[in-house]
């Protein structure tokens, strides 16, 4: 065979590296035994890293391959980098944790990586088979590392759970891509897009259990059930991993399909965007209220920040795509800062997990409260701090597009929102301390840290990130 | 014009210090080395700040001390600069920030170097919300000065803290998220939030009216007027006494200074349209907060009340669009600022002395201190705006600027001077004269040199400003006319515009 005729395999570069990086370190941890845990980890968030610089390396521009299936635009490298360091920052928070409890198993950064690898194919699938396939490599390790403590009747229930409803949403997906492969004679996005004309109502069919599949990787309402019970029972550094990668990726595909595969129709999936978005807002506000577990409140927090990142999908423009770049950039900075901390309460007794337990912070570990405020004012969207930056390019959007009522039901979702921030940031620094928590490991500091600091500096030069989601944004359309 | 960005200096200069009180040791050195870092840092801020009103001149109307950078990209910069109308305001907070600094000195002794930290940021947001000429710009000063306010009152305030905490920063956020929409729409309609470009620029009526609601919905929380006022005597009466004096003299001029650089100029129509709205809510607020002020029981609540009566006859002035009434508005915040600044001050010394503000808890203080019965009595008479005193001038302007637009509005207004004299002379004569009766107040001291040297300057003011108002009218007049000016020129090209069709 002629090598002309093979596919070209430049941008699928990284995937390879973290592939075989991962089957390598697999055979390193199989054959070398228990004790190589520390190792394996250290070199995953290498592979991350060499990734990431391949995926920069590449030639600037569309890259294509395999008949156009797989796509590197700057959209993918934007959001790659992104899924990339959630990946890293996760390994990295969960180094103290595993060691502390006796964790220190090495299939656990395996697993991390070929979950990633998934994650890099779905946000660069260009039809619909890439993207089950890519789907698919990303949920199946996250599945058995939400059960990863066996002897752990929460994390295995939590593993259990997501299992059965990650399937249960990977068929509706299928069936969703089955009506769409059916009404179109098409798989490839950009085919979609030309056979799908004016629509129809099988068409829109499709499109619902599509959307219905995608809502459920990134725990938007109404398919967020699992989302705080998973959050809870997984140990913490695997709800940090979930909290932040997977949703880069689930969010890029949704713009991706929604954007590439049905621009002729977007007045017909805009109305369930919308919809997914002020009900995914309005649960995120106002059940966070009541939670006492930050894990759980974290869960609550992540489904009105998906809710709020749809804003700009529901737009529909190249200024929304560019809002919820911006928005999922930040969303990650503030979402891994927070679980630095959450990682970092334990005291003798071990971890502990309720807000309660954050009483008097200030006072015990003044710098890790006053990061913790910082990002927690960010995430109630407060300037001059990022998170309100985040929300300031999904509104913009919004009204751009006239979308005047889910901008309006958006703005007050956040007020009310702000209020469970409100009241970590009183507990820790209005009441009276509780017994010290241990000193913060050295890695959860400097994660902790340079999420601070981005959140608190943002503002002082927002443009290098805000150019290039607004570059990569554009390559959609 | 400028060789450096004085205006960004004088607004960034107080997070330096701040940066600097933060690597500070949290040791004894350290807590006192914080003060003094503090009350230098706003004290060489406010001497940049006088440099600032030297250097204006007051002939033009036009923004000065212009700066300009790109920000955000698109038409979203970062820009500032001054004019007659928020100078006045600049060297308010510039000159308020040293004062508040020595109030804390001994009355707070816990967190140290927070606190002041706070305070700088604070004044950092406060200044740069009056120098903002862009509207994102002026959004995140505007709303980020939440932050430190709401760790002021709910760290070091009294034993209802965090009620009061939460419900002042609720009730700011929701009216300012509203506003943040209206600027999103103004940005895509205009092409820019350059604030000197907006100011020109001629709106469609119903974006008019829906961004004039949505402004007004955050400024009417921040000024605060009737009925969204229920957030200051809680903050108020929680709040450390410096918080207090900022709250009252700065964050609330916020209100009326949205009003005067966005409403009116930018929605013409809207206001002219619904101008009764506010006149009707200004002289409820008059009124009604008057007579809740005769009812209060704590001297800080009864002085909030006697806030949001005296930001009434603010928003009425700055509503009547007449050279008088907007003069005499931006006249009353300044005067406002400085009285009820003193007022709170006043408080907090008989606070740090018997730990309580109730009134019936004191009586006759005049035996004890004279001196500072003397300093009561004059922020009191200036409370109630008696002539003489800075209190009347604003009062007066507002009135007469009122009642060339509306002759019920002026009147009905009228009457709130009335229950100011009645509330406030009713809390003198309780607090100051009388038996000295109650035994805790036998041995109470009278104000000492460090509060002579915080309440000294404000008398002079008070008394100065009531007898000379010049400098401030003086410094805001150019601004002023051309701000009632093109409010004509805009309203009558419509009628044209009208009358054409």
């Amino acid at each position: 065979m002629d090598a002309a005729q093979l596919p070209t395999i430049v941008p699928l570069l990284p995937e390879f590296v973290l592939g075989l990086g991962a089957m390598a370190l697999l055979m390193l941890g199989v054959f070398r035994g228990a004790d190589t845990g520390r190792a394996v980890d250290a070199a995953a968030i290498v592979l991350l890293i060499v990734a990431g610089g391949i995926l920069l390396w590449l030639p600037a521009g569309k890259l294509t391959t395999f008949g156009g299936s797989f796509v590197v635009d700057d959209f993918a490298r934007f959001l790659k980098i992104l899924a990339l360091i959630g990946s890293a920052a996760a390994i990295l928070l969960s180094f103290d944790y595993n060691k502390r409890e006796g964790q220190e198993r090495f299939e656990y950064s395996v697993l991390i990586l070929l979950s990633t690898l998934g994650m890099l194919m779905l946000i660069s699938a260009a039809d619909l088979i890439a993207l089950y396939l890519g789907l698919e490599l990303m949920s199946l390790p996250l599945y058995v590392v939400a059960a990863s403590h066996r002897d752990s009747l929460r994390s295995t229930e939590a593993g259990l759970k997501y299992f059965v409803l990650g399937a249960l949403s990977s068929g509706m997906l299928l069936y969703g891509a089955s009506l769409v492969y059916g009404f179109t004679g098409t798989v490839s996005f950009a085919g979609i897009a030309q056979a799908a004309g004016q629509g129809g109502i099988g068409l829109i069919f499709g499109i619902v259990f599509l959307f219905a599949g995608f809502c459920f990787k990134i725990s938007a309402v109404p398919f967020h059930m699992w989302t705080p019970d998973v959050y809870e029972g997984a140990p913490t550094p695997v709800t940090a991993f979930f909290a932040a990668a997977p949703k880069v990726a689930g969010i890029a595909i949704f713009v991706r399909v929604a954007v590439v595969a049905f621009p002729g129709i977007t007045s017909q999936w805009q109305q369930i965007v919308v919809f997914v978005s002020i009900a995914s807002m309005g649960l995120g506000a106002f059940a966070a209220i009541g939670q006492r577990n930050i894990k759980r409140l974290m869960a609550y927090s992540s489904i009105g920040h998906m809710g709020f990142a749809l804003i700009g999908l529901a737009a529909g423009t190249p200024e929304g795509v560019q809002g919820v770049l911006v928005y999922i950039a930040i969303y990650v900075t503030m979402t891994l800062g927070v679980f630095a901390v959450i990682l970092s309460m334990r005291r003798s007794t071990g971890m502990v997990e309720s807000i309660d337990q954050l009483a008097g912070l200030s006072r015990t570990h003044p710098a890790t409260a006053f990061f913790l405020a910082m990002l927690l004012f960010s995430m109630a969207g407060v300037p001059p701090l990022a998170g309100f930056f985040a929300k300031l390019y999904v509104f913009l959007a919004a009204i751009k597009a006239g979308l005047y009522v889910l901008a309006v039901i958006g703005v007050l979702a956040s007020v009310v929102g702000a209020y469970y921030y409100l009241t970590i940031i009183k507990v820790m620094y209005f009441d009276d301390p509780a017994e010290r928590f241990y000193d913060m490991p050295y890695e959860l500091r400097v994660v902790l840290a340079v999420c601070g600091l981005f959140n608190i500096l943002f503002f002082v030069y927002p443009g290098p990130l805000v150019g290039v989601a607004s570059a990569a944004a554009h390559s959609l359309f | 014009m400028t060789s450096w960005p004085i205006l960004s200096v004088v607004t960034f200069l107080p997070i330096a210090g701040a940066i600097f009180i933060a690597l500070l040791n949290d040791d004894e050195a350290g807590v006192r080395n914080a003060r003094w870092v503090a009350l230098w840092t706003t004290l060489i801020t406010f001497a940049i700040s006088l440099i600032l009103v030297w250097r204006f001149d007051p002939s033009t109307a036009d923004f000065q001390f212009l700066e300009k950078r790109p920000w955000l990209g698109g038409a979203i910069n970062y820009a500032m600069g001054v004019d007659g109308i928020s100078l006045p305001f600049v060297v308010l907070t510039t000159a308020l920030m040293p004062i508040s600094i020595l109030a804390s000195w001994t009355s707070i002794q816990s967190r140290v170097r927070e606190y002041m930290i706070a305070f700088l940021v604070l004044e950092t947001l406060m200044v740069g919300t009056f120098c903002a000429l862009d509207l994102v710009l002026f959004y995140l000063f505007f709303e980020g000065g939440l932050i430190p306010m709401f760790l002021i009152i709910g760290v070091w305030g009294g034993p209802r803290r965090v009620y009061a905490s939460f419900k002042f920063f609720l009730y700011t956020l929701l009216g300012s998220v509203l506003m943040l929409l209206a600027i999103m729409a103004m940005y895509w309609q205009a092409g820019t939030t350059d604030i000197p470009t907006l100011l020109h620029h001629p709106f469609p009526l119903a974006l008019q009216t829906w961004a004039w609601f949505a402004f007004l919905a955050s400024f009417a929380v921040k000024m605060p007027m009737w009925p969204v006022h229920t957030w200051l005597p809680d903050a108020h009466v929680e709040a450390p006494t410096a918080g207090s004096v900022i709250l009252a003299a700065i964050l609330l001029k916020m209100g009326g200074y949205g009003f005067l650089r966005f409403s009116l100029p930018m929605f013409p129509e809207a206001t002219q349209h619904l101008a009764p709205l506010i006149f009707a809510l200004s002289v409820v607020a008059i009124v009604y907060t008057s007579l809740v002020a005769l009812m209060q029981e704590d001297v800080k609540k009864l002085i909030a009340y006697s806030s949001v009566a005296h930001m009434g006859f603010v928003t009425m002035g700055i509503f009547a669009v007449t050279a008088q009434g907007v003069a005499g508005g931006i006249f009353q915040m300044i005067s406002h600022g400085i009285v009820s600044a003193a007022l709170f001050l006043c408080v907090g010394v008989v606070y740090d002395r018997m730990h309580t503000r109730e009134i019936a808890a004191y009586g006759g203080l005049v035996n004890r201190m004279p001196l500072y019965a003397f300093v009561f009595m004059v922020f009191t008479l200036a409370n109630v705006g008696l002539p003489g005193t800075s209190g009347f001038v604003g009062e007066f302007l507002t009135l007469i600027g009122t009642f060339r637009i509306n002759t019920w509005v002026a009147t009905l207004a009228t009457l709130g001077t009335i229950l100011s004299a009645a509330y406030a002379l009713w809390l003198y004569r309780k607090v100051i004269f009388g038996k000295l009766e109650k035994p805790s107040l036998f041995h109470i001291r009278d104000i000492g040199w460090r509060e002579i040297v915080i309440l000294a300057p404000l008398v002079v003011l008070t008394i100065v400003f009531g007898v000379y108002p010049k400098p401030v009218l003086d410094m805001s007049s150019a601004s002023v006319t051309q701000l009632i000016d093109n409010y004509q020129h805009a309203l009558s090209a419509v009628q044209t515009a009208a009358l054409a069709r």
